[in-house]
């Protein structure tokens, strides 16, 4: 059998919220050994939760949502709510947490220590806290210069837009995403929140990170590397991009709409806010829709006979459309229409996606256990590989999990020295009281 | 200059539309000699899809296939021949990597199967990229970027509750899908490099969404820790305040104040508001509705995006303005950092291109020609395999090439 492609690279991550934690991700997959260096004096939003300790009446309040904590038995002032938070611990799979505090010289030490035995240093901090902490890439190529040093951040380490503060959903607004999406007839407040740039540049680090391994194997230099999350995110808005600088023109939105001429939609569907999407390209298509339908009278008329007929009424097409779709479950949907050999396909909440025959099938969804937050599935690999065996191998670190390996087995430091670490607020497992969020706190 | 990282690495690309060759381009971009392989006559379909240059639907010039295939090299192929086929494996036997997103039953039926091409090149990575993957019973379903979405995706929380569920902007699901097909050949690449061993690749881009940060993997978690679907609204707004999209004097901001933040917007604003609005763990629910008509929205109208997102960044308010293409291709930053890539091409002549997703001295990201014109390299391909000029009229005539 063959090794885990990273086997033996060790990758130190002071990343935060989404973005840096799923280029770690992708590596932790892949057989790094990832080390999250974790503070117990300073939590940044959304990274472990929206709060150090949430109170227990917001968590209650809200009902799902990607902030949720694991309600039962969630206890903010005897519990570790940081360990039962859905952002965290969705990402944080086969990864390992340590904690030190590096706004103090034992701490920034620890942490020269370790980055001096690892093959790669990430960060997705904004870029003035690197910079207070002394943790620049000057810095660290003096501790070890072969260490390949990425830095993430919303808009990268230059220009105007160098300190702003984003979160996903603000990057895609200066890159012209939150303009492109939504509803074709209501403005852009008529939308939830989303965070492309997160899963976009996420994986697109993930990949730069392996060609820069490749490359430090052909040259032998380690290197800094300059992750502006929205550069990364726009290369995905290629078309819209390209329609500008071409033509001069501005892509407006079109909802549901394919760009190409299909009639396609999302129809309401049997049963509680259950809808199923159907993209009908051409006339072969659309016999086989009209097939699946049992061939309605109102399918022969002259306004629906040829595709570009079909694109010009399309309004009409979707109330007939939707009219069929409502009286018929949405998967049910989707298995008649494929069958005639037309696209659709059901969307999806979380309790159809557990139940999709095609995951159950490939086992996509991942049982895991955990000692302090117990058995449960997760989200598992995007990607299936014939020889190297990639899989869900630990669920994700309660905070300081791994203190006792990393410090004594990686960085060989002595007990009564581990002991000292811990007076001094280095090495734990609770964050301090009273931390609010974004702030750091000393005691 | 350091040489670019990838230009020992060789990639025979029988990818098509969309996500199989945003996979190669990244590769393409940063060195490797990639050999995209099309349909005689007629290429890859994308170079039938808009936006096209002046709204001339010719099949150089659509922005979609120029974007996506810089640094590539075209020869045409009938893989359907015999002599197609055994062309395609004389050039496998000196690839890296093989890329393609045909419906799963297409390879196999041209007996070009992974076990094949493996034994003609046994350190060959071969990744296949699909609507659903290699296997299982969805494996023959047709898809488009709508559905990928709804099924893989948040799709079910995205938009409002009172309307159907709307997809997101362009074609980034694919986009996103080939991202992480990318990723996942590079990996195999380096495996293949350290250990000496090809692979087969399956990537199914429902579960490239399935396994997606935007919000899907973590409300899929929510929903197994707690047994709660989320609905589709922005919750976050209802608890913070002032959070998400506002209407402003010329056009509008988002803005991510939040109860954790009310002081910053209490600066922001410069009006005291902790008393009154502040109060246990600053979350004041019921009086958000006052808070946002009474002082906020009053603000907000009257003050320009520019001037919104100044005074909040000021104070470290996450905030942006909602930027249409245009706006984004003034923002000073990119041009500043050198981001924009000018491409000239031999039909549309000379445009900006989406540049480099990372700034790396010791990366080079180069632009070393343009998306390639439909079989231009067929001559500069085919005659170090032994074929002659005469040899590739036949092929021609043959309908072959």
């Amino acid at each position: 059998m063959a090794k885990l492609p990273l086997e033996g690279i060790r990758v130190v991550g002071m990343t935060q919220m989404w973005a840096g934690p799923i280029a770690e991700m992708h590596l932790a997959d892949w057989g790094a050994e990832v080390i999250k260096v974790e503070s117990l004096h300073y939590l940044a939003v959304g990274t472990r939760g929206p709060a150090p300790r949430h109170p227990k009446f917001a968590v209650d309040f809200v009902k799902g949502g990607y902030a949720a904590y694991l309600k039962e038995g969630y206890d903010e002032v005897n519990g570790r709510p940081w360990n039962r938070s859905c952002m965290f611990n969705v990402h944080s799979r086969n990864k390992l947490s340590c904690t030190l505090d590096p706004m103090k010289p034992k701490g920034k030490e620890m942490l020269k220590r370790l980055i001096q035995v690892s093959a790669i240093f990430i960060e997705s901090n904004q870029p003035g806290v690197m910079e207070n902490l002394g943790l620049t890439y000057d810095v660290i190529k003096e501790w070890n210069p072969k260490i390949i040093m990425v830095s993430m951040s919303g808009f990268g380490q230059s220009g105007p837009l160098k300190y702003y503060r984003t979160l996903g959903a603000h990057q895609e607004d200066f890159l012209g995403h939150t303009y492109l999406r939504g509803y074709a007839d209501r403005d852009v407040t008529a939308n939830s929140a989303m965070y492309h740039g997160d899963e976009a540049s996420g994986t697109t680090a993930a990949f730069i990170m392996v060609m820069a391994l490749h490359q430090r194997n052909r040259t032998g230099k380690g290197m800094f590397i300059d992750v502006s999350q929205a550069e990364a995110t726009m290369l995905q808005l290629g078309d819209a991009i390209m329609d500008y600088t071409m033509n001069q023109r501005i892509t407006e939105r079109t909802g549901n709409q394919d760009l190409y001429g299909a009639v396609q939609g999302c129809y309401r569907c049997r049963g509680e806010d259950r809808w199923v999407n159907i993209t009908i390209r051409n006339d072969e298509e659309w016999g086989g829709f009209c097939r699946a339908m049992g061939n309605p009278d109102w399918t022969r008329e002259e306004r629906f006979s040829d595709a570009l007929r079909r694109w010009r009424n399309q309004d009409e097409l979707d109330k007939h459309i939707e009219d069929w779709t409502s009286q018929h479950d949405h998967f049910a949907v989707m298995y008649m229409l494929q069958k005639e050999g037309v696209a659709a396909g059901p969307v999806e909440h979380p309790d159809d996606a557990y139940n999709d025959p095609q995951m159950k099938n490939r086992g996509f969804f991942e049982e895991v256990t955990h000692p302090e937050y117990g058995t449960h599935r997760y989200p598992g690999l995007p990607y299936r590989m014939s020889k190297t065996p990639n899989r869900f191998r630990r669920p994700a670190p309660c905070l300081g999990e791994h203190n006792e390996y990393v410090y004594k087995e990686i960085l060989r430091v002595s007990d009564e020295e581990y002991a000292e670490l811990e007076r001094e607020g280095h090495i734990g497992m609770d964050l301090v009281p009273g931390l609010e969020i974004g702030k750091y706190k000393a005691e | 200059m350091a040489e670019q990282p990838l230009s020992d690495v060789r990639i025979l690309d029988l990818t098509w539309y969309i996500s199989g060759p945003n996979c190669t381009k990244l590769f393409a971009d940063y060195g490797a000699d990639v050999i995209k392989v099309e349909k005689p006559g007629e290429g890859d379909p994308a170079r039938r899809m808009g936006p096209f240059f002046k709204d001339d639907p010719h099949p150089e010039k659509s922005g979609l296939f120029l974007h996506l295939n810089t640094n590539k090299r075209s020869i045409t192929l009938n893989l359907k021949s015999e002599t197609g086929k055994r062309i395609l494996k004389d050039l496998v036997k000196d690839a890296d990597i093989l890329v393609e997103n045909f419906s799963p039953h297409v390879m196999p039926s041209l007996g070009l199967d992974y076990e094949t091409l493996e034994k003609i090149n046994p350190k060959l990575v071969m990744t296949s990229i699909s609507n659903f993957g290699q296997t299982g019973p969805y494996r023959d379903f047709m898809a488009s970027e709508l559905i990928i979405y709804g099924m893989g995706g948040a799709m079910c929380t995205t938009g409002v509750g009172d309307c159907e569920p709307v997809k997101k902007g362009m074609n980034v699901i694919q986009y996103q899908g080939g991202t992480t097909a990318a990723a996942a050949t590079m990996i195999a690449l380096y495996a293949a490099r350290a250990q000496g061993i090809g692979q087969h690749v399956d990537i199914s881009l429902m579960e490239t969404q399935m396994a997606a940060i935007d919000r899907r993997m973590s409300e899929l978690l929510a929903y197994e820790y707690n047994k709660e679907l989320t609905p589709r609204m922005d919750i976050a707004g209802l608890l913070q305040y002032p959070y998400g999209i506002f209407p402003c004097s010329d056009g509008y901001v988002n803005v991510a104040g939040g109860f954790m933040f009310l002081d910053r917007i209490e600066r922001v604003l410069k009006i005291p508001l902790m008393e009154t609005y502040g109060g246990v763990n600053q979350f004041n629910v019921e009086r958000r509705e006052e808070f946002l008509s009474t002082i906020w929205y009053p603000w907000v109208m009257e003050r320009t995006r520019k001037e919104i997102v100044e005074a909040c960044q000021a104070e470290r308010v996450f905030s942006a303005p909602i930027n249409t293409t245009e706006d984004l291709l003034r923002e000073p930053q990119f041009q500043e950092r050198g981001f924009w890539g000018e491409v000239d091409h031999p039909v549309v002549g000379k445009a900006t291109y989406p540049g480099r997703p990372a700034l790396a001295e010791d990366l080079p990201w180069v632009i070393r020609r343009p998306a390639p014109l439909l079989g231009e390299h067929n001559e500069e391909v085919y005659t170090p395999l032994g074929y002659a000029k005469e040899d590739l009229v036949k092929l021609r005539e043959g309908g072959i090439i």
